[in-house]
């Protein structure tokens, strides 16, 4: 799964690279903190150079090391809860609770 | 002494006199009896929307809907005159359920030219018309135009689709009445790119209306959201409405919203601060026609600060816009007294870059933390009042939606059970 070369550090995380919200959201669930934490603090300093990066392209037709980019900083955003604000996986008092994205906007 | 003026009556709730200011019984919420008397007196008679014109783009697109609350399976399609129907999903020779794919109770999508039959290849055309019997030879006399597809009720507004299962009910857009009217020439046509989320919640519809409709909770069950100062101020503060508006049998909340963006940007986390969206959006609105000015009904405090309005159209529609340029809306439809589907959509302007789209995903990350403590607390809810150790619960001025979602079922239901007495 290549990356852009300006963010080729990324590659040890690149089993972040998930197309799906169901699929990153079940890998937060199976994440250690300290797993989640390495790959915030690699990815996080990079999020707004990537952000400025992706402007030269349409989002609607990333060439594939591009669109893996998007797709992993989208990870980041679904682990930046735990990193952030719960110190653990799993949504405080959500107990059973669950609620799957069933349709979103493609990649 | 509150932050926002509330009316001369001294509170919002007082304002509407028939709703009283007592406890309110929640027995609606756990007698089977009362769940049977809903489904007719409510759900067979009111407009229930199912979708939006986006689901049924071209001639042939259509959808199906499991509504287990009225035992049916409705089509929706768009015909070749580029209306949008709504038929009950069954053949009219033996009532095969019509359209659906391996598993008969799953919805479907598609598009197609006419409908047939799986059972034995009866064809209708997509205005609804039996076009074909196979082996019509061996039938007695069966006159094609009489066989059509049992239609259902349907308009749409705005671009939602609406259906009633009441062919005497009042025109879609009289029922929806003052907020409707006052909502037209938003442009929800533009905020195209959807999230949709579903779950099965173990509890009765009305009380995940509840936790929607109010937010007095919000401080509390979603303080460890915010960063610890700020959580601190607004459990400190508490809540209050900007403003708050009743048409029978529909309601809104109108809500103060200074996260987006916010004052200080030490109010919010890191990721937000870079992608410049949360709870309450992007930051940054779409550049699109009909966001300035707003329809009349939005914001109707005329309030600075105002973030988001959520407008509860009876019975089971919620639709709430968001300062920043976006909407979303909350279906609850009953599977049973304890039990209901919940679906949410996220809508927005397509992103056009990379930025854009992590802007909507921290949204829809963000609304999905909160919801998962929301849904939490419902099965929780039910369990206890089923105990009916309690019956009566007192309600505040902050869930004056709440007081109004109970009084008005109660009413259907009485006027329902009255009529069958008679």
């Amino acid at each position: 799964m290549p990356l852009p070369a300006e963010f080729a550090s990324l590659e040890p995380f690149s089993d972040w690279i998930l197309v799906t919200e169901r699929e990153r959201y079940a890998k937060r669930l199976a994440s250690s903190m300290a797993e989640m934490q390495a790959f915030y603090d690699a990815a996080f300093p990079l999020l707004e150079p990537a952000t400025t990066y992706l402007e030269q392209f349409p989002v609607d037709s990333l060439p594939d090391p591009e669109r893996n980019l998007l797709l992993l900083m989208m990870s980041l955003v679904t682990v930046s809860f735990p990193v952030e604000v719960w110190k653990q996986a799993r949504v405080p008092d959500s107990g059973a609770a669950y609620l799957d994205l069933v349709s979103e906007p493609a990649v | 002494m509150p932050h926002f003026a509330k009316p001369a009556e001294g509170s919002w709730t007082e304002h509407y006199p028939e709703l009283g200011t007592a406890p309110v019984d929640y027995t609606d919420s756990i007698d089977p009896a009362y769940y049977e008397a809903e489904r007719k007196a409510v759900f067979r008679r009111t407009w229930l929307n199912v979708g939006r014109v986006e689901q049924v783009p071209k001639t042939g697109s259509y959808y199906t809907k499991e509504l287990a609350v009225v035992d049916t399976s409705l089509i929706i399609v768009r015909g070749k005159d580029g209306e949008i129907r709504a038929f009950h999903n069954m053949c009219r020779h033996r009532g095969n359920k019509l359209v659906w794919n391996d598993f008969p109770g799953e919805e479907v999508k598609g598009t197609c030219r006419q409908f047939t039959c799986k059972y034995h290849a009866w064809r209708y055309s997509l205005n609804g018309e039996l076009t074909f019997i196979q082996q019509e030879e061996e039938f007695f006399g069966v006159d094609k135009s009489s066989y059509g597809l049992k239609s259902v009720r349907c308009e749409v507004w705005e671009g939602f689709i609406f259906v009633n299962l009441d062919p005497a009910a009042q025109p879609l857009a009289d029922y929806l009445g003052e907020f409707a009217k006052g909502l037209e020439g938003y442009p929800f046509h533009e905020m195209t790119e959807v999230f949709t989320y579903k779950a099965e919640v173990g509890s009765n519809w009305k009380l995940f209306i509840d936790a929607f409709a109010e937010f007095y909770h919000a401080p509390v069950l979603h303080q460890k959201q915010a960063v610890k100062d700020e959580a601190d101020k607004l459990l400190r503060v508490g809540f209050e409405g900007l403003h708050y508006e009743l048409h029978d049998p529909h309601a809104m909340i109108s809500s103060w919203g200074g996260m987006s963006p916010p004052k200080d940007v030490n109010m919010v986390k890191p990721i937000e601060r870079v992608l410049r969206s949360g709870l309450f959006g992007p930051w940054d609105r779409p550049d699109i026609e009909g966001l300035d000015p707003l329809p009349p009904a939005l914001n109707p405090a005329r309030h600075k600060a105002w973030g988001t309005d959520s407008f509860h159209f009876y019975p089971n529609f919620m639709l709430l816009i968001w300062a920043p340029g976006w909407y979303l809306t909350y279906h609850y439809w009953p599977t049973a007294v304890d039990r209901h589907l919940f679906e949410a959509n996220l809508y927005f302007v397509p992103a056009k870059t990379a930025a854009q789209r992590l802007a909507h995903e921290l949204a829809a990350v963000t609304f999905k933390e909160y919801a998962l403590q929301d849904a939490n607390t419902l099965e929780a809810t039910q369990t206890m009042l089923k105990s009916r150790v309690i019956s009566e619960f007192p309600l505040c001025d902050q869930e004056l939606l709440l007081r109004a979602l109970h009084k008005v079922t109660a009413d259907y239901v009485k006027e329902y059970r009255d009529a069958a007495a008679r």
